[in-house]
């Protein structure tokens, strides 16, 4: 069990650096003057060295990558070049809101996901299954952005039950809460059609295992058996599907803050193209990669708690 | 032996035949210049000249989507195509190379999977400013983990073969052997992943698209039709509507056909489903 | 208790069981054999309302004269476990990997009868005694992939035992056990079935063992019954030529292995395996691989002849010994 915890956890880390030279290599190495992309071509020789002072391009690449990884570390991101504040300041004004709807977005996706997938599953070859089948599909196929476009015209613009976006911050929570529906509704139903077909297919597998007939024989309800038997054990899968989509939720959450306008990191980070903000771009992507790979760190320690076989193997 | 094909392929080349020949037919003829303003004819409703209507600037709808369809296409398959051939070279060098090298590979490889398109986009607009090659680029590189990991996975299988052993024994070249034997065996399980990712590269360009990542103006794209839609959304709601059909039927056209084929190339798969 | 009165179970692609009967009273040991595919399993399941789905049900089935044929899944929910409980071949599959065993045993006592947590665990500690599992309290807190085979068989035991019912079924419970254990396993159904007064029914194709724990026997084949009676008497002086069959490819250490001329005998074997259930003959199930065929065996079922009130047999050449 330390065995395992070692390896995995130097395993995290070691990807995390490579993860970060690979930030740094794309934002640093490849072709272009960070400060002229910066201040644009009609800057001054003057303004351009000064900005190169600044941001440490004299030095070596490799001193200025240990340099960031170092203060990062320390959560030292550098300045933001268009906002003048601590990139570290800009992220943690906009951390909360993009936590609330990764953290929304994942739960409700949960609850939709496995209604459906353990759903469909125990009406196997019925209409119930294909329904869900047919949904699922359709939400692989619908863009997350378009469902959101769709959700405002119904919502906001004809029956004008909710805001069409922009968010007037968290004193009114009451106000807060209806901003964020229709961008954690649409975040977690594109979300959930993937996780309920693994849901579906994990679960019948599982039920064509012999301990499921064992506990019907035991007198145990079509439900319990389901939800206490079937599905922890469905879950190895579903929570590889999990870890696996936090991808798919960091890019969603980013997507649908700038379909809403909502001021949380992702549009933070288009902030930061737009004004050609260089270190609060390399911080973000940093950041949004971390927490993909983190998340799979946790997924992989997840299966031990979920299954005790691996306990004595790991 | 039942002969019937399964009904995801049927649906799902219907579809793809459907959005590939739009595109096609569009590199010669449209209604409309696609790009041809019209100030005075905004917002037209449907009519014999313009099917669908046309935008805030008086462009014509249906000939945008055509365009948009094979600019869809376009990026898709040079993506899948860039990205997959990477990813299958580097998935038979592993597997023919064996051992420490293909741990490094495959772990390398799964650093790709720390990034989603959207960020290596967004790393390269920062960079070198917003363009369709850039997202290009950013879909091709997401590809690459992908089609390393199917490849190296069925390759592995086919090594284990009797007559691919005989092969070595005969004291052939392990990379001609992966030209030879191994790539044309392991080509049904890449042909499937690849119809699959392109389904997953035309949400992928959409999105990028939509967010001002890829096409730019005056290139038409499905992505790009929406987001300028949504700032229309009560003036025009139906602009809002077509391009995301036309993404949900390419999408899904594509999705099924590579459920459909690998139905019918691994029945052993599709039993379990 | 259990009484089965023309009952039988039909898919679309033929029957899994014609017209079975059978009565069933508390503390009776009733053995079932054949091979696989004769439809002693889809008895079993049928015994626990638990056929597949699509199939279709005909004939009664009664659990305390009150038949339960045409009953829902809930209502059979109460009589599994209390009245009758199954386990089954695999012990190392039919426990819940993700549970402690202890706590599989305690559900169905917690769901069915209400016990309290500790009640529960008592009553599932003293189980674990009772089928032998040594340093029960510890056994309770582990999991399935910390145990033998024999242990897990001694837990699905346990478990079939938590709410004391009234019949046992066991479907194959020996096959994939380590044959040493396997004797003590059958001996330990013998045994509870004694103690308990609790009816057992012992489904296998091991005939040494339905000798070892049966009073009466039920050779089945095809879905057929085809012959009843006494264990000892049966094995000895069969009546239907499946049975003989049977018997005959048992290795019989008392035989010599080379005959008079000093060739090696060969074990008979009955020729051909057990065709499909659509492939199955609409007369005696046996015709085409029967060695004393007559015409109409292919055409037409073989009634039940009675030769005792406890000896009965179904083929058409016993007609003529009807007593």
């Amino acid at each position: 069990m330390g065995y395992f915890l070692i390896r995995r956890t130097v395993g995290f880390v070691l990807t995390l650096l490579a993860v970060s030279v690979v930030v740094f290599a794309v934002m640093n190495v490849l072709p272009g003057d960070p400060a002229l992309t910066i201040l644009g071509l009609d800057a001054t020789e003057d303004a351009l060295d000064a900005l190169r002072e600044q941001l440490g391009l004299n030095q070596p690449l490799l001193t200025r990558y240990f340099l960031w990884i170092w203060n990062a570390v320390q959560g030292d991101f550098g300045i933001s070049h268009s906002f003048r504040v601590p990139v570290s300041t800009l992220i943690g004004e906009r951390l909360p809101m993009t936590i609330s709807l990764a953290v929304a977005g994942m739960f409700f996706t949960l609850i939709i996901a496995l209604t459906l997938g353990i759903g469909a599953a125990a009406r196997h070859r019925k209409f119930g299954d294909w329904g869900v089948m047919l949904i699922s599909q359709l939400g692989i196929a619908i863009p997350a952005f378009w469902l959101s476009i769709l959700l405002v015209m119904l919502f906001a613009v004809k029956l004008r039950w909710l805001p069409p976006g922009g968010f007037a911050g968290w004193s009114d929570p009451v106000a807060a809460m209806r901003s964020l529906i229709l961008p954690t509704i649409s975040l977690a139903l594109v979300q959930s059609a993937v996780l309920a077909r693994v849901t579906r297919s994990s679960a019948l597998e599982v039920m064509r295992q012999d301990f499921v007939r064992t506990a019907r024989a035991s007198g145990l309800s079509r439900r319990r058996v389901l939800w206490r038997h079937v599905l922890p054990n469905a879950l190895v899968p579903i929570v590889t599907i999990v870890g696996m989509q936090f991808a798919a939720l960091v890019t969603g959450t980013i997507v649908i803050e700038n379909v809403f306008y909502l001021p949380g990191l992702g549009r933070l980070i288009f902030q930061s193209i737009a004004n050609r903000d260089l270190p609060t771009v390399q911080a973000l992507v940093m950041l949004f990669a971390a927490i993909v790979v983190t998340a799979n760190f946790i997924v992989d320690l997840l299966y031990v708690v979920i299954d005790p076989r691996l306990k004595a193997r790991a | 032996m039942n002969r019937r094909l399964p009904t995801n392929l049927v649906i799902g080349a219907v579809l793809v035949a459907l959005v590939v020949g739009v595109a096609a037919l569009s590199l010669v003829w449209t209604p409309h210049d696609p790009t041809l303003m019209n100030i005075r004819g905004k917002f037209a409703d449907p009519s014999e000249a313009h099917w669908l209507g046309t935008d805030q600037l008086g462009r014509d709808v249906v000939s945008q989507l055509m365009a948009a369809a094979r600019n869809s296409m376009t990026v898709a398959l040079v993506a899948v195509l860039l990205g997959g051939s990477i990813g299958v070279a580097l998935g038979l060098f592993a597997s023919a190379v064996g051992g420490w090298v293909e741990d490094g590979v495959m772990r390398l490889a799964d650093l790709g999977f720390a990034f989603p398109a959207l960020l290596f986009a967004i790393m390269l607009a920062a960079v070198f400013g917003p363009s369709l090659s850039n997202a290009v680029l950013a879909i091709a590189f997401i590809n690459i983990p992908i089609f390393a990991r199917v490849t190296r996975g069925s390759a592995n299988q086919i090594w284990t073969l009797d007559y691919v052993s005989a092969s070595r024994a005969a004291g052939m070249n392990k990379f001609v052997i992966s030209r030879d034997h191994i790539l044309p065996n392991i080509a049904a399980a890449i042909i499937v992943q690849a119809t699959i990712e392109f389904a997953v590269a035309i949400l992928a360009e959409a999105a990028l698209s939509y967010l001002g990542l890829g096409a730019q103006p005056p290139a038409s794209s499905w992505g790009r039709m929406l987001s300028e839609a949504q700032t229309l959304m009560y003036l025009a709601p139906q602009l809002a509507i077509y391009p995301g059909l036309c993404i949900i039927t390419a999408v899904l056209g594509f999705g099924l056909l590579g459920d459909g084929l690998r139905d019918i190339s691994d029945p052993r798969l599709s039993r379990q489903r | 208790m259990l009484e089965l009165t023309d009952y039988s179970v039909n898919f679309s692609a033929g029957a899994a069981l014609r017209q079975a009967n059978l009565t069933i009273k508390p503390g009776d040991r009733l053995g079932i054999v054949g091979e696989s595919g004769s439809g002693k399993t889809m008895l079993a399941l049928s015994l626990m309302g638990m056929a597949p789905d699509g199939a279709t049900l005909s004939g009664a089935l009664c659990v305390d004269g009150i038949d339960m044929t045409q009953r829902n899944e809930i209502e059979w929910q109460n009589i599994r476990a209390r009245r009758v409980a199954m386990i089954f071949q695999e012990p190392m599959a039919a426990l819940n990997p993700l549970r402690r065993v202890g706590d599989t045993v305690m559900e169905p006592m917690r769901v069915h009868e209400g016990l309290s947590h500790d009640q529960a665990q008592a009553r599932a500690l003293s189980l674990f005694e009772e089928v032998g599992i040594p340093d029960p309290a510890a056994r309770l807190r582990q999991f399935p992939h910390e145990l033998s085979g024999g242990q897990r068989q001694r837990v699905l035991i346990a478990l079939a035992l938590a709410c004391n019912p009234a019949l046992l079924i066991a479907d194959e419970p020996t096959t994939a056990l380590d044959a040493n254990v396997a004797v003590l396993i059958t001996d330990l159904l013998v045994r509870l079935s004694q103690e308990r007064q609790m009816a057992l029914v012992f489904i296998t194709h091991d005939i040494a063992a339905v000798a070892r724990a049966t009073q009466d026997i039920v050779v089945m084949y095809g879905g057929d019954m085809v012959e009843y009676g006494p264990t000892a008497e049966v094995l000895k002086t069969p009546h239907h030529p499946y049975t003989k069959g049977l018997l005959d490819a048992l290795p019989d250490p008392s035989r010599t292995t080379h005959d008079a001329n000093g060739k090696r005998r060969r074990l008979p074997t009955i020729p051909g395996t057990v065709p499909q259930l659509q492939d199955l003959p609409q007369g005696c199930r046996f015709a085409g691989r029967c060695p004393v065929e007559v015409p109409q065996c292919a055409a037409q079922k073989p009634a039940t002849q009675s030769f005792a009130v406890n000896r009965s047999s179904a083929c058409h050449l016993n007609e003529g010994a009807k007593r």
